[in-house]
């Protein structure tokens, strides 16, 4: 392989990079308790929330950034952050998408996403998030039938208070870490989703991210409750523009599945990752939890993570209810000088619960990925079973692959079963799939696609095809 | 076809090929023979345009083309198919999806449309009924998983699917049983064809058996030593590769 060629083939360019021109409407930077009251004041909020975001926020200033994992990056200053900032759109937000600023809409038109017709079409509602603040919901109605909930969660709190004062906070405390701490005080919005019971939402709860805002952190919360036999599939996916300096997001995902409840929750991450360098790109620190909360609840998260500059998260699953099942399957890239240390968490608290974590991990350039995982069988849990399966792919020798897998075991009953492979792409597998009409660029996608099957089979299929494409950019020639 | 002059080819600055003269017509079926480490594979693999194999005297020609500087690819798109010695496991691929990848690769370089998912699976299904092979080949993933014998029937497979102008068979006749074997001879002779070219390297002449060649070439220390018709393959089962009086340099490696 002539490494020069490939090396350009390396220096494929973020292609959603792009800035659009809308005036924001943004917070002076820094943080104390006065910007968390004019957060909490901006958004109307009830006072059972300022509360809750000022005890978070009291809490985090007693908390040190954590340094157990392998990501290394400069010291973040929070206080030249800006904590709120939200496109400038007439008094209370757009009623219909007519309202939405149609220079927002060419830009969601360039990502791809399938807002209303295009929407309707897919069968995709889509609660756009535009840095901070929702700013249109499609399918409103027809879910509305059905009783399912699906709404930015600055509206949940005004709409649903009982249901946001239930649940908030219950899978991830506002105590849980720093940056989940840091995201309860100063949580922008986000996403909300409560299915009743017997509900099965008919169509995938999609939402798009995107950071746009200069130097604005970004603090999603989102929060799915599946109510005893409701089933949903939610689907999150970011694209970020271009940007110079690191950008700071933090969010928190909360699922709450009740008696044989099932919650699949996709996600697609495309965050700007930085240049060849490594210069810029976001640092994505990520509390992703599910509670399985009842008897047989079911709750399983798949990711694609190829963008971000550092991807720190660990989508886990409580298995409380006897019979409950989680699931983790995984596809983490890294191409030049992108650091991941990903993985999830399996709790085992019922009987006879069961869990299931792939884990593929690709790294390219100087790309360095950490899988980080831990299965915690409690004396509680009789007959728990674990299966982990943990494959490494190594596409340069300046790349790197790390497997910290970490096993609890306090019941003698549970069976607990952990593989893991590392390889490395090989020139012969290149060569054969050349020397069928096969490009580079083909055979590498071809290679990659097989290694990462697993887990694109658990993504709906329209993802799972938006995931190979995405794989395929991050990866333009990214074998040396 | 193929004009090869005075071919002399290098791996790792290790001369293997020292000066080979061969010309293939179309509709011909060359059978090159040679003991091991004689430089068979390494013409095969040069002929393919493997990395690493450098031609460092003579000429090599394909349908009127200098071959050393076109890729891997570029070479298959011309209608240039190896079938591998050792054929590559790829993991989570299926063969459907990479036959079909591979064809329309190939489809859309020649300007022909790309056949979908039906009619390539009706297309196929063809070809594996001509071969008497299980349809459920097409669902495993490449080659992972399959015996040797199972590996050497998708490589005529896919030779099969993709239809080759020059096909080259790096030793897909050594290890088979006769099941197999008469898996690859139908896929030779299936291809055989006016416009079409098959090179079989082989190490035994048991091949021969079915598929009748019109040229046998003897390789041996980087060269061929000896040129003859089919009865020239019988005589060197009848009477060894010793009896071509080589000397049996053992410096040279075997090249897979």
């Amino acid at each position: 392989m002539d490494n020069l060629e490939l090396q350009r083939h390396l220096d494929t360019e973020y292609r959603w990079g792009f800035v659009t021109d809308i005036e924001q409407d943004t917070l002076p930077m820094g943080l104390d308790e006065d910007v968390v009251r004019l957060i909490s004041a901006k958004k109307g909020e009830p006072a059972f929330m300022l509360d809750w975001r000022l005890k978070a926020y009291r809490h985090w200033l007693t908390m040190t950034e954590p340094t157990w994992s392998s990501v290394r990056y400069p010291a973040i200053d929070y206080q030249t952050l800006h904590y709120y900032s939200a496109p400038k759109t007439r008094d209370s937000g757009p009623k219909s998408l007519a309202e939405v600023d149609p220079e927002l809409l060419r830009t969601y038109e360039k990502l791809g996403i399938p807002l209303a017709e295009r929407g309707a079409l897919a069968g995709v509602a889509v609660d756009a998030v535009f840095d901070s603040v929702s700013v249109a919901t499609t399918f409103k109605d027809k879910l509305e039938q059905l009783g399912i909930l699906f709404c930015p969660f600055s509206e949940a709190v005004i709409k649903y208070p009982e249901l946001v004062q239930q649940y908030l906070g219950s899978v991830v405390p506002y105590t849980d870490n720093f940056f989940a701490s840091l995201n309860s005080a100063v949580f922008s919005d986000g996403s909300f989703v409560y299915v009743p019971k017997g509900v099965r939402c008919p169509m995938e709860l999609s939402t798009y991210f995107r950071i746009n805002a200069r130097n604005t952190g970004q603090f999603e919360r989102t929060l799915i409750i599946a109510d005893e036999g409701g089933y949903v599939s939610y689907l999150e996916g970011c694209t970020a523009p271009t940007r110079d300096e690191n950008q700071l997001h933090a969010a928190v995902v909360e699922l709450v599945a009740l008696q044989d409840a099932r919650i699949k929750y996709s996600t697609v991450q495309n965050w700007y990752p930085g240049d060849a360098e490594g210069r810029g790109g976001i640092y994505n620190f990520v509390t992703k939890r599910g509670d399985c909360r009842g008897e047989r609840a079911h709750i399983s998260w798949t990711q694609v993570e190829t963008g971000s500059a550092i991807t720190w998260k660990y989508p886990s699953c409580i298995l409380r209810g006897d019979h409950s099942v989680g699931e983790f399957y995984s596809v983490a890239l890294t191409n030049h000088h992108q650091q991941a240390d990903t993985g999830t968490k399996m709790i085992h608290i019922g009987r006879d619960t069961r869990s299931t974590i792939v884990s593929k991990g690709i790294a390219a350039g100087y790309g360095s990925n950490a899988y980080r995982g831990l299965v915690k069988v409690l004396a509680t849990a009789e007959g728990a079973r674990n299966h982990t399966q943990c494959d490494s792919l190594l596409m340069s020798p300046t790349s790197a692959a790390h497997t910290f897998p970490y096993i609890e075991v306090r019941n003698p009953g549970a069976i607990v079963e952990h593989e893991a492979t590392t390889s490395r792409i090989g020139e012969d597998q290149l060569f054969y799939l050349q020397s069928r009409g096969l490009d580079e660029e083909e055979a590498v996608n071809l290679i990659v696609n097989g290694f990462c099957k697993e887990v694109f089979k658990e993504l709906p299929m329209e993802f799972a095809v938006e995931a190979q494409k995405l794989l395929a950019v991050s990866l333009e020639g990214a074998v040396g | 076809m193929l004009e090869i002059k005075d071919l002399h080819v290098s791996v790792d600055d290790k001369a293997i090929l020292k000066g080979i003269d061969l010309t293939v017509k179309p509709g011909e079926i060359h059978a090159i023979m040679g003991p091991n480490g004689s430089g068979k594979s390494t013409l095969a693999q040069v002929l393919a345009g493997r990395e690493g194999y450098r031609v460092t005297q003579g000429s090599l020609r394909y349908l009127d083309s200098d071959l050393p500087p076109f890729s891997p690819e570029a070479r298959a798109r011309a209608g240039i198919f190896l079938a591998f010695q050792y054929p590559i496991e790829i993991p989570g691929v299926a063969n459907a999806q990479f036959l079909r990848s591979a064809l329309n690769s190939q489809r859309g370089y020649r300007g022909e449309p790309e056949l979908d998912a039906f009619d390539f699976l009706e297309f196929v299904k063809g070809r594996l009924a001509m071969l008497e092979i299980d349809d459920s080949f097409l669902y495993r993933s490449l080659n992972e998983g399959f015996s040797g014998g199972e590996k050497k029937r998708n490589e005529i497979l896919q030779m099969a699917v993709l239809e080759p102008r020059l096909a080259i068979l790096d030793e897909t006749d050594s290890g088979l049983d006769i099941d197999a074997l008469k898996v690859v001879a139908r896929g030779v002779n299936a291809l055989r064809a006016p416009d079409r070219a098959i090179i079989l390297v082989t190490h035994y002449q048991r091949l021969l058996e079915y598929i009748v060649p019109d040229r046998v070439h003897v390789l041996a220390e980087g060269r061929i030593v000896r040129s003859g018709d089919r009865d020239l393959a019988l005589e060197l089962e009848a009477k060894g590769y010793g009896w071509l009086n080589l000397r049996n340099n053992c410096e040279e490696p075997f090249i897979p």
